[in-house]
């Protein structure tokens, strides 16, 4: 089976430049067959990816260890949901995956396209075998996820538990996605470059790919931020970790491709930028992968070590110098249509949440390339750590809300005095009342940077339901509709318009809960024995018993022993509830630990419990101290070393109910952190937005009117789209 | 052996898909997709349109600047509603 | 202004912004980082009062509980020169024996004391996602 699976790998290659081949022959040559062919090709390429996947996948749901990558990642003990996703946990799978993905995203693109676009299909088809190609070549070379063993051990090393989490194993094929998509518009923004056509047409038919990548790389990142507050134990969702970064840098210029690109569709200005926002994407995702699989940050030896760091760098390099080139020769073709004709205009709103937006992803790349930077300038590696990255962000971010704030509502080419006052009166009067409350009900007023926050936020949200209301009675005075159904005609007419709005609702209220929760965090560590209480943020909390069970891990991680806690938690108000945080116990391979003392020196995992609440959040964690089974566990080592596996597992039994009766004090951790559930909300939100935003909309009813065109046009547009 | 084997015929069903256009030697469709990209021009054009009507009405666009690329914007319309009627061997209307 | 006037302002403007943002950059971060130092590098040179970001691999057979405090000895890759370590704190899933940490803190008579939560584990070997955990803020 592993050979049919190299087999995909390579024939994928060879497919992969063939359709790079045939497609810049076919254009350059006008033989219109082998545009198709390269085309087809493709199609190809997404079925022999598909085949691969589908033979790695069932090597590791038949736990066929004779796999080197099954070995590694995979054991007969993990539940089968992490067996179909281990996959990606791995740097050869996660290859795949990616090669996987790109082939499917390409093979959508052209076949929308494949009647349109004629002159720059055949260029992106190009790129994207050459990136696909890049992929492929980097797996049949260096890292084959087919690779075998001789001799296949006999149990595997078990996915990492701290990634048995479904957010965890959900996060890594978003972030993929996401990355992956961006390179359908870059492919096609070189394409546009290569044959000068510049205009909006490549903008048009990518559009809606860079704004579905744009969706699934912000889903991505808040899986991943809900990973770390709920499973890595140390209760917060954002580290400012290399790896997170990566994956916020192309979604941040991501962003501002999104926005700028109405610029060019309206007023046919920023193409310089806008191809230049593209390329920096591409070339983000690129690195995203690169920092994760390269270990580079780690150290700078790591990455001597790494088998495919050096030539990841040399594509990143090819790409960057290759679309650099490019533009450079199409300068004259990427002169703007028009000129900025004030400050107080859309256009100018539009570019200024661009350089914001890249200027913080120029912050975050120092922060993240920083130890490189310090080794090379002074020698020595050093780090800057998240309070840096908070002191820069953090006024960047509140310039970013306040343009969300002014942005939306400012009219093309320019805005009089009397439009501003007219559109701002009530927004402004909203964020003011917002202030006062804040001051009066909350302790915001400490926090004059979460005060300034809301103050912003609240101006964006009024901003928004003012768009909604006013373009709702527009309708209603021409249509006569009832509110409700003028607003579902408004929105399901502009949908991007419309979407986007509610996406900047959904990222205030993300930065709410941000701003909230980052401001007025309460944070208590303490070591607890059974029938203590400690005070934290309000509550009281009561450590009433100690549990131990075998077997019965909440979260469905394949957990053998798990120790935990019962707490008793009292608010306020004198309500209680209870809480059960716990620690999961993997077993280790490793033979020096003894036979039973293998199952509690193993990997352990904090599974953290929370009392969610949308005014604020009770997270708790317990650290066990089970050095006191250490004696205990020697001794069971000694004696019940070569047991069978029933009277090991009753020992363990015994071991665990001995902790459960008189258990060591205890270390827990409590934190209170306000609002943190509405950075959830928020996402859910930006999410719902989007999809509204990217969903297609339907096309005017074709109406075949034997008249003056005009009047055509006036039926047609008058048209409700259907 | 299993390698060798499955390459091969991955390599056949591949190149058996592929071929076949240069084989067939006509292009798909006989305008070569002439329509379809008028089609989604004339969308596109047309949610333009609206979207500057919505503009207006909200206040984003001046009365003026609205003239103007309302009129820019129909013209180019009816341009692509006359290229459409000819693709149909139609005379375009007068 | 005439327009062009009004172009060359505008790019001096933004040109001036770029380049404040890049000072205030490269200013922040140089002074704001901690260096990480190896055992041996601290062994030879630490100077008392000043913080160090220790990083190495936890020696074997080293941690020890002593009542709130961690013990536990790191050691340089190569294994030559080994500081005990006195950490209090919360300690991350990933900690073990043999594991590459970084804790921040300064010596106090021959022993590294750390500051409290500043114990971060990295995890090279498996998936990188791990590599920080516990940065508490």
């Amino acid at each position: 089976m592993a050979g049919i699976g190299s087999a995909c790998l390579f024939a994928g290659l060879l497919t992969a430049v063939y359709a790079a081949g045939a497609s810049l022959y076919g254009v350059r040559a006008g033989n219109a067959a082998f545009v198709i062919s390269g085309r087809r090709a493709i199609y190809c390429l997404a079925a022999l990816m598909l085949g691969a996947t589908a033979v790695l996948q069932s090597a590791f749901l038949r736990s066929d260890f004779s796999y080197a990558l099954v070995a590694e990642g995979s054991s007969t003990d993990t539940p089968t949901f992490y067996k179909v996703t281990a996959m990606w946990a791995t740097q050869d799978g996660s290859l795949l995956l990616w090669a996987l993905l790109l082939s499917l995203f390409a093979s959508a693109v052209l076949f929308l396209t494949r009647r349109s676009l004629r002159g720059i299909a055949p260029y992106a088809t190009a790129v994207l075998a050459i990136v696909a190609g890049f992929f492929l070549l980097l797996m049949v070379g260096w890292e084959n996820p087919f690779g075998t063993l001789a001799n296949p051990p006999a149990e595997g090393g078990g996915l990492n538990p701290l990634l048995r989490h479904p957010a965890m194993m959900i996060h890594p094929p978003m972030l993929y996605t996401g990355y992956v998509g961006f390179s359908i518009p870059f492919a096609f923004a070189v394409g546009a470059l290569i044959t000068r056509n510049t205009g909006a047409d490549w903008i048009r038919a990518t559009r809606r790919f860079a704004l579905v990548a744009w969706t699934f790389l912000g889903t991505g990142i808040m899986l991943g931020a809900l990973w770390s507050y709920t499973e890595l134990g140390w209760g917060g969702y954002w580290a400012w970790d290399p790896v997170e970064n990566a994956s916020l840098m192309p979604w941040l210029v991501g962003t501002a491709f999104l926005h700028s690109i109405m610029v060019q569709e309206k007023r046919g200005m920023l193409k310089i930028w806008n191809v230049c926002l593209i390329i920096a994407t591409f070339v983000l995702a690129l690195l995203g992968t690169f920092l994760v699989r390269s270990g580079i940050l780690d150290s700078i030896h790591a990455f001597g070590a790494s088998t495919i760091g050096v030539q990841f760098l040399v594509f990143i390099a090819l790409v960057v110098v290759g679309s650099t080139a490019l533009v450079i020769s199409r300068l004259p073709y990427l002169r703007s249509e028009a000129r900025l004709d004030s400050l107080l205009s859309r256009e100018a709103f539009f570019l200024l949440n661009n350089l914001v937006l890249v200027a913080l992803c120029l912050v975050i790349f120092w922060g993240t390339f920083f130890p490189l930077i310090s080794e090379a300038v002074t020698g020595t590696e050093a780090s800057v750590g998240p309070p840096w990255f908070n002191r820069l962000t953090t006024p960047l971010a509140l310039v970013l809300v306040l343009l969300m704030a002014i942005g939306p509502v400012v009219s093309w080419r320019r805005i009089s005095p009397a439009g501003l006052l007219r559109a701002f009166m009530w927004p402004v009067l909203g964020a003011l009342l917002t202030l006062l409350v804040a001051l009066a009900l909350t302790p915001a007023g400490e926090r004059p940077l979460a005060l300034l926050m809301s103050c912003f936020a609240a101006l964006v949200l009024a901003v928004v339901v003012q768009e909604f209301w006013r373009g709702a009675s527009a309708r209603r005075t021409i249509s006569g509709d009832p509110w409700p159904r003028a607003l579902s005609r408004l929105v399901a007419r502009n949908r991007r318009r419309y979407g986007g709005y509610i996406a900047h609702a959904g990222i205030v209220v993300l930065f709410l809960g941000v701003a909230g929760s980052s401001a007025f965090l309460e944070q208590r560590d303490v070591r607890l024995s059974p029938g203590d209480t400690f005070k934290s943020g309000g509550y009281d909390i009561t450590y009433e018993r100690a549990t131990a069970t075998l077997g019965e891990d909440r979260a469905g991680s394949g957990a053998p022993i798990t120790f935990g806690a019962v707490l008793r938690a009292r608010d306020e108000d004198g309500k209680t509830f209870t809480l059960r945080p716990s620690r999961n116990f993997y077993p280790t391979q490793d033979a020096s630990k003894g036979a039973i003392g293998r199952f509690f020196e193993g990997e352990a995992t904090s599974e953290v419990d929370v009392r969610w609440g949308l005014r604020r959040d009770l997270w708790t964690a317990i650290r066990p101290d089970i050095s006191a089974l250490e004696g205990p566990i020697r001794e069971a080592n000694a004696k019940f070393g070569n047991s069978s596996g029933d009277v090991q597992a009753l020992v363990i039994a015994a071991l665990a109910e001995r902790y459960r009766r008189d258990p060591a004090p205890a270390t827990f951790r409590a934190i209170v952190s306000p609002l943190v559930s509405w950075i959830w909300i928020g996402g859910g939100i930006v999410l719902l937005g989007a999809l509204i935003a990217a969903w297609p909309s339907p096309e005017a009813r074709l109406r075949r009117v034997r008249s003056l065109y005009s009047a055509r046009l006036g039926r047609d547009l008058r048209a409700e789209p259907s | 052996m299993e390698y060798a084997v499955a390459l091969i015929v991955l390599l056949c069903l591949v190149g058996l898909v592929v071929m076949r256009p240069l084989l067939a030697g006509a292009p798909e469709s006989p305008d070569g997709g002439a329509r379809e990209e008028l089609e989604a021009a004339k969308e596109a054009k047309y949610r333009e349109i609206r979207d500057a009507e919505l503009d207006v009405q909200m206040g984003k666009l001046s009365k003026e600047d609205h003239r103007s690329i309302d009129r820019e914007l129909r013209g180019e319309a009816i341009e692509i509603l006359e290229r459409l009627d000819r693709l149909d061997g139609r005379a375009p209307d007068s | 202004m005439d327009p062009s006037r009004k172009r060359t302002l505008r790019l001096v403007v933004a040109l001036g912004a770029a380049l404040i943002l890049a000072g205030a950059l490269i200013y922040t971060s140089f002074s704001a980082s901690t260096e990480a130092s190896t055992p041996s590098q601290v062994v030879a040179s630490a100077e008392p009062g000043r913080s160090y970001e220790l990083t190495g691999k936890v020696a074997r057979q080293s941690v020890a509980r002593d009542d709130d405090r961690l013990r536990f000895v790191i050691r340089d890759r190569d294994g030559k020169a080994a500081v005990p370590v006195s950490y209090e704190g919360v300690v991350p899933d990933p900690f073990r024996e043999g594991r590459e940490v970084i804790v921040s803190g300064e010596m106090k008579n021959g022993t590294f004391v750390a500051e409290r939560d500043s114990l971060v584990t990295k995890c090279p070997s498996k998936f990188t996602k791990e590599q920080t955990v516990n940065r508490g803020t």
